[in-house]
């Protein structure tokens, strides 16, 4: 049972993560953002259910759909929009944009443009906490697109073999880009588990279920269990990428999975939740919308990086050319 | 002074790196063979001394192997990877192109990534076309990556120690036709910073600029040329990057006459970076035209004859360097 403090946590969470997508959304169709962004949204109760079971000490490596995870692992809002604006003051001064924001200060090994790149760097973290024996764990967010590439065949096996406290959160929102994945449900977390290590699949709009998932798939990893897969499913609700227009999927479709996916409105109507008071649930919407406003003109007004930066933190140190 | 192969001081440098830092580990395919350690016995004693928690044998898996040590590193581990042979880059390479060597910079400069990847280079073993090849022109484009190719035993171990200890990524490439080559080293710890080339002899007449195997090639040569007294100045970089400019230019800037060989394939190889760099830095006090040895445009043959003719020589190098002398 999760105290109301938890669930207040999980709603505030997930309501940020849409509310500052939605926000973005916005500002991007109006050509203020630079480069690429993809929406995480209706995938909300997976980056928070999984992260609310994590530490600051504890490892993510995320994707190229990261905002969701980034917060969740507790990225701050202003820091995430200041780099989303390329801004000097960015958490990753400008350099990585989107699609790699990084917060060492909160395990968040960075999102990433690579698709399936995540996996065998969060098995090395995960590495790290075997060999300091600190009892962290590791997480990789993978896509169902991803979840074809060898480098996450070789994760999964390398996470085995040296029995690493790990866990493989898939996300399969049934798109990979612009093409339809025909695997049915749960064969990815089977093709995990014939790796051999436990793996489960389970709703990912119900933010319950992947909390349970995501419990004891941490608590196996901690007490030297080894890795865990978690495919948790929930169908994408915009495009690819924003300005995608989805003419590869049926409008029928795309308004079904819409109505049904939505996790802040099924965790709210979860009898589970009902110790949540409307008026604190309302205080906390506007808390966001500040919140957000706030960064977005902070952001806005933030300084461009000076020509001096392009060079700065290639390396540590270099001497030559 | 004792005379160790690079084999052993490259052996005895993770020895006393894993003793000295308890955050490196080794980690790669047959790293821990207690009978072999690997496939030419540089790891060898390893696993017995730091046992198999440090020193890690994984499948034959070298995304996740590069990957992980890309990870490891990211937070807080100083590992050093085997990629048993460079020519197996082909399956890894998004890992150190697009990760390790971007983490800093892409994360703003708030993360260091302390890897070593030690990897075997080069021809000469009738290994053939995939197990043969030097391919470190690739990593030294990228920028986030620092690139070593030691050609003697007290560099290897100088090099690999700094290596060890440098906060950046570092690929050490080591040519598997050089493991057994003899050099004075010393037992305790020393480092050679990066970016320094090494003086291999004086000379007056050329300067040839040479890569790992082909120093020893080229000291070869320039020995036979005194004795025709023709004196050849060789420069060994040590370091591809960063590449100690200065030396090469100011030995050019003696000699007038320049000779590059690598046995890289020819195009952007690190003969045609020097040649490059000199032609910018140093045209004024060129006496000839920059000449290059490498390797030719093909892969490596497996058949040893025709191996043979692909590596370049110490007869190639000395027409070169006595041509340009007489130019």
């Amino acid at each position: 049972m999760l105290e109301n403090s938890e669930l207040y946590k999980a709603y505030r969470d997930m309501k940020l993560i849409r509310e500052f997508e939605e926000r973005i959304r916005a500002e991007y169709q109006q050509g203020k953002l630079p480069g690429f962004i993809h929406m995480y949204r209706a995938q909300e109760a997976i980056a928070v259910a999984m992260c609310m079971n994590l530490t600051d000490q504890d490892y993510i490596a995320s994707t190229h759909r990261g905002h969701g995870h980034c917060i969740a692992k507790g990225c701050t809002v202003e820091d995430m929009l200041l780099e989303l604006c390329c801004k000097d003051e960015g958490i990753c001064r400008g350099k990585g944009g989107s699609m790699h924001i990084a917060d060492m200060s909160k395990g968040m090994l960075g999102a990433n443009a690579i698709v399936g790149a995540g996996p065998p760097i969060a098995a090395g973290a995960a590495l790290t906490a075997k060999t300091l024996k600190n009892g962290c764990v590791s997480v990789a967010f993978i896509g169902d697109g991803a979840s074809d590439q060898g480098t996450v065949a070789e994760a999964l096996n390398l996470a085995v073999v040296l029995n690493l406290p790990m866990i493989f959160m898939y996300e399969n929102n049934y798109y990979a880009e612009f093409t339809k994945n025909p695997k049915p449900d749960g064969r990815i977390a089977e093709r995990a588990g014939a790796f051999g290590m436990p793996s489960v699949c389970i709703d990912g709009s119900d933010f319950f279920a992947v909390y349970d998932a995501a419990k004891s798939a941490v608590e196996r990893g901690r007490n030297g269990g080894g890795p865990t897969a978690i495919e948790a499913i929930v169908p994408r609700y915009y495009g690819h990428f924003e300005g995608d227009a989805q003419h590869y999927r049926e409008r029928d479709e795309v308004k079904s999975s819409r109505a049904m996916s939505d996790p802040i409105k099924i965790f709210l109507q979860d009898p589970r939740s009902e110790g949540l008071s409307k008026n604190e649930i309302e205080n906390m919407d506007n808390e966001i919308s500040e919140l957000i406003e706030t960064g977005l003109e902070k952001a806005y007004s933030a300084t461009e990086p000076s020509y001096e930066q392009l060079f700065t933190d290639v390396y540590v140190d270099y001497k030559g050319h | 002074m004792a005379e160790i192969s690079i084999r052993e001081a490259i052996n005895k440098t993770l020895h006393q790196e894993m003793a000295r830092d308890q955050s490196v580990i080794v980690i790669g395919e047959d790293v821990a063979s207690k009978h072999s350690g690997g496939v030419y016995g540089v790891t060898l004693g390893l696993s017995d001394k730091f046992g198999s928690e440090r020193v890690i044998d994984t499948p034959i898996t070298e995304s996740a192997i590069i990957g992980a040590a890309g990870g490891a590193a990211l937070t807080g581990l100083r590992p050093v990877a085997e990629l048993m042979f460079i020519d197996f880059l082909g399956v890894c390479l998004d890992q150190l192109m697009n990760q390790i060597a971007k983490f800093r910079y892409m994360f703003g400069g708030n993360v260091i990534t302390p890897v070593t990847i030690r990897t075997m280079i080069g021809a000469g073993a009738g290994t053939g076309p995939q197990h043969s090849q030097i391919l470190y022109p690739l990593l030294v484009s990228i920028p986030g990556i620092k690139v070593v190719a030691p050609s003697n035993a007290y560099d290897a171990k100088g090099l690999l120690t700094q290596a060890i200890r440098d906060d950046d990524p570092v690929v050490f490439c080591e040519h598997k036709a050089i493991y057994d080559e003899l050099a004075e080293v010393p037992d305790e710890e020393f480092v050679i910073p990066f970016g320094e080339a090494r003086k291999v002899c004086e000379g007056n007449d050329v300067t040839i600029v040479a890569f790992s195997r082909m120093v020893l090639f080229a000291e070869q040569a320039a020995k036979k040329l005194s004795s025709e007294g023709i004196s050849v100045e060789v420069i060994d970089p040590r370091t591809l990057s960063p590449l100690d400019d200065k030396s090469i230019i100011e030995s050019v800037k003696k000699t007038g006459k320049l000779l590059i060989v690598d046995e890289a394939n020819p195009y952007c190889s690190m003969a045609s970076e020097v040649s490059s760099v000199v032609a910018e830095k140093a045209f004024y006090a060129l006496k000839a035209p920059i000449r290059k040895i490498t390797s030719p445009h093909t892969p490596v043959p497996a058949s040893p004859t025709l191996e043979a003719f692909y590596v370049p020589s110490v007869s190639q190098i000395e027409d070169l360097a006595r041509e340009l002398s007489n130019y």
